[in-house]
């Protein structure tokens, strides 16, 4: 097989190459919305407070890095996976197990630096089989077996007390101490959220006009064709699962230090569908997608509560508010938030660019 | 039987593309029966036929799309009968589908990319092409051949029907074929677009072989030197344009008997 492009198929000669098309800069790097964003959230700690910095923004930045990696998936790949949160809560746990916690005769007690990478190469392991068996399936089927992993593991979790803990869960889990800094205090652990956050948005963002993403575009749009083009489509759709479940497990690492305990109830079937909430409430077509959506998430089910019992319902009715939303969504875009945001700009293009549609993250 | 299956198989080994006994079953509809072509390099050659002849069957068993039920597929000597289609593909056969088979939430230019980039290394690559990159250039040079440079950043989805029919012809020209299969690749098109798809293909190399399911005369005649005409799943006759043309049978068959 040669690399060469037969030149005598050239039926003009290539001086049209001069005009560069392909290789787009960053992303919106000419934006100022996208500036104005980057910079609120850098500057965040000194405009919130440790409740917003924390349970909002940094939980904000850690459901959408999970909901992300289903975006990679459903949006590149076009499979939805409902178990990107069973991988991060996979990671979690193994974090929990190979490091330090409350449960001195289930954690091993290893350092952080050795715990995490372990954890997190378990948890891109366990994703990537649980792909291998997904992608021989299609639509609908992808999403049942996933979701019947989660569901397996959920159970799993539950009953196994060796490793898991039981319905108790892992509890204390020891955060990193280092450099004279607690990395789990509020404005430090907000930090590290952010760039893991930022580093996971850039790189899904880059990958996406990298021969990889392409060709997992490709995968998408057409597979039959892409194996009439040379592409192993299968093995291809694998090492998405592997991409995003390590980004899943980027996010598992930052929940078990966020909340310092995991339990089975944080790997929920509900919980599962969550991410896929998020994902598509903010838009799968685009990476900044999932956090939009995971700030609605959140700030819904953080303030829904105190508005709902203050028009005289159940504060815990919350989900029917995120479900009507959900419901609203679907049926007006199937785009999510960012298509709203996309098609409002449309119908405004005489006035000038402006950030707003909710703020975005990355 | 020895010297015999020796003998054929050295003949097999100039052929490149070689069908021996190829049957596809669906269910109890036998689509292909029995089907044996042996075609040289850069042989261009028309398979003619009514609908549901078994043309298109024909060259989903050649890449692979669906195995056949039995029989062998030898391509440039190697035995693929049992490969996926990729593996074909990365050996230098191509194909086009009758119905555009393209990537419409892509642009031209990455669409042509794509497929040069599946006949070749870093398939898997997270590194974004960059500015010299030699199969950017490739693509961009297939993409300008099929005269679509003008439309390279738009979408698939927004291209004309004969410029969607380009570009699938573009994707199975990537890299270095050796062999093509094209599937209609003048249906639905325009007598100006029928005359540049007859120039891009007697402007292919040489040593480019196809085979092309055409069922407009002007253009398939036009471009082979071979014509296997089937029937019912079967290969009905073989034979230059000129004899297909004025056999009887054939007219009877397929070009309604009325034919000049």
């Amino acid at each position: 097989m040669s690399v060469t492009h037969d030149a005598r198929i050239q039926i003009r000669p290539p001086a049209s190459t001069v005009q560069r098309p392909a290789v787009r800069s960053w992303p919106d790097a000419d934006n100022p919305a996208v500036w104005i964003v980057a910079i609120i959230l850098l500057i965040m700690p000194l405009i919130a407070n440790g409740f917003f910095l924390i349970e909002i923004f940094a939980t904000t930045l850690i459901l959408g890095t999970m909901a992300l990696s289903l975006m990679f998936l459903a949006g590149y790949g076009g499979m939805v996976s409902l178990m990107q949160l069973t991988i991060a809560g996979f990671c979690a746990y193994m974090v929990a197990v190979f490091g330090v916690s409350g449960n001195a005769n289930i954690s091993l007690g290893w350092p952080w630096w050795l715990a995490v990478p372990l954890a997190l190469t378990l948890a891109t392991i366990f994703g990537t089989l649980g792909g291998a068996l997904a992608v021989r399936t299609e639509g609908i089927y992808t999403i049942m077996i996933t979701l019947a992993i989660g569901a397996a593991f959920y159970y799993f979790t539950n009953q196994n007390w060796a490793i898991f803990n039981g319905h108790t869960g892992i509890n204390n889990v020891a955060t990193p101490h280092f450099w004279g800094v607690d990395w789990r205090a509020d404005i430090p652990f907000y930090y590290v959220v952010l760039a893991i956050a930022a580093l996971c948005y850039f790189a899904v963002d880059y990958i996406s006009r990298a021969p990889f993403g392409l060709a997992l575009q490709g995968v998408r749009d057409n597979p039959r064709r892409m194996a009439a083009l040379g592409f192993n489509v299968n093995a291809h759709r694998v090492a998405a699962y592997a991409v995003a479940s390590f980004i899943a497990g980027l996010a598992g690492v930052l929940q078990v230090w966020n909340y310092r305990q995991i339990s089975p109830g944080s790997v929920s079937v509900g919980a599962c569908i969550d991410i896929l909430i998020i994902a598509v409430v903010g838009g799968i077509t685009r990476p900044v997608g999932p956090y939009i959506g995971a700030l609605v998430f959140v700030l819904l089910r953080t303030f829904a509560l105190d508005f709902l019992v203050k028009i005289g319902l159940d504060g815990n009715r919350f989900r029917l508010l995120i479900g009507l939303g959900f419901l609203a969504i679907v049926f007006w875009s199937s785009d999510g938030v960012i298509g709203l945001w996309q098609r409002w700009r449309q119908s405004h293009r005489l006035q000038p660019d402006r950030p707003g549609g909710g703020r975005s993250h990355g | 039987m020895d010297s015999v299956a020796q003998r054929l198989s050295a003949v097999g080994a100039g052929a490149a593309l070689e069908l021996r006994g190829v049957t596809r079953l669906f269910g109890a509809l036998a689509a292909l029966t029995d089907i044996t072509i042996t075609v040289r390099p850069g042989e261009r050659r028309a398979v003619l036929g009514s609908n549901g002849a078994g043309k298109t069957t024909l060259f989903n068993c050649i890449t692979g799309d669906f195995p056949p039920t039995s029989g062998t597929i030898r391509f440039f000597g190697e035995d693929v009968t049992h490969f996926p289609p990729y593996e074909r593909i990365r050996r230098g056969l191509r194909r086009t589908y009758q119905i555009s088979a393209l990537f419409p939430g892509l642009t031209v230019q990455d669409n042509v990319y794509l497929a040069c980039r599946g006949v070749s290394r870093g398939r898997f690559s997270f590194l974004r092409p960059g500015q010299n990159d030699a199969l950017m250039h490739a693509a961009d040079s297939l993409v300008q051949a099929v005269h679509l440079g003008g439309v390279k950043d738009q979408r698939v989805a927004e291209l004309a029907h004969g410029q969607q029919r380009q570009l699938e012809i573009a994707l199975a020209l990537a890299g270095a074929p050796r062999f093509v299969l094209f599937d209609e690749p003048a249906a639905g098109l325009s007598p100006t677009e029928r005359a540049e798809l007859v120039e891009i293909l007697t402007s292919l190399p040489a040593h480019i072989g196809y085979i092309i399911i055409e069922h407009d005369m002007d253009v398939a005649l036009r471009v082979v030197e071979s014509v296997t005409m089937m029937h019912n799943g079967r290969i009905f006759k073989e034979g230059v344009p000129e004899e297909i043309q004025s056999d009887p049978e054939v007219q009877e068959l397929y070009l309604g008997g009325g034919h000049e």
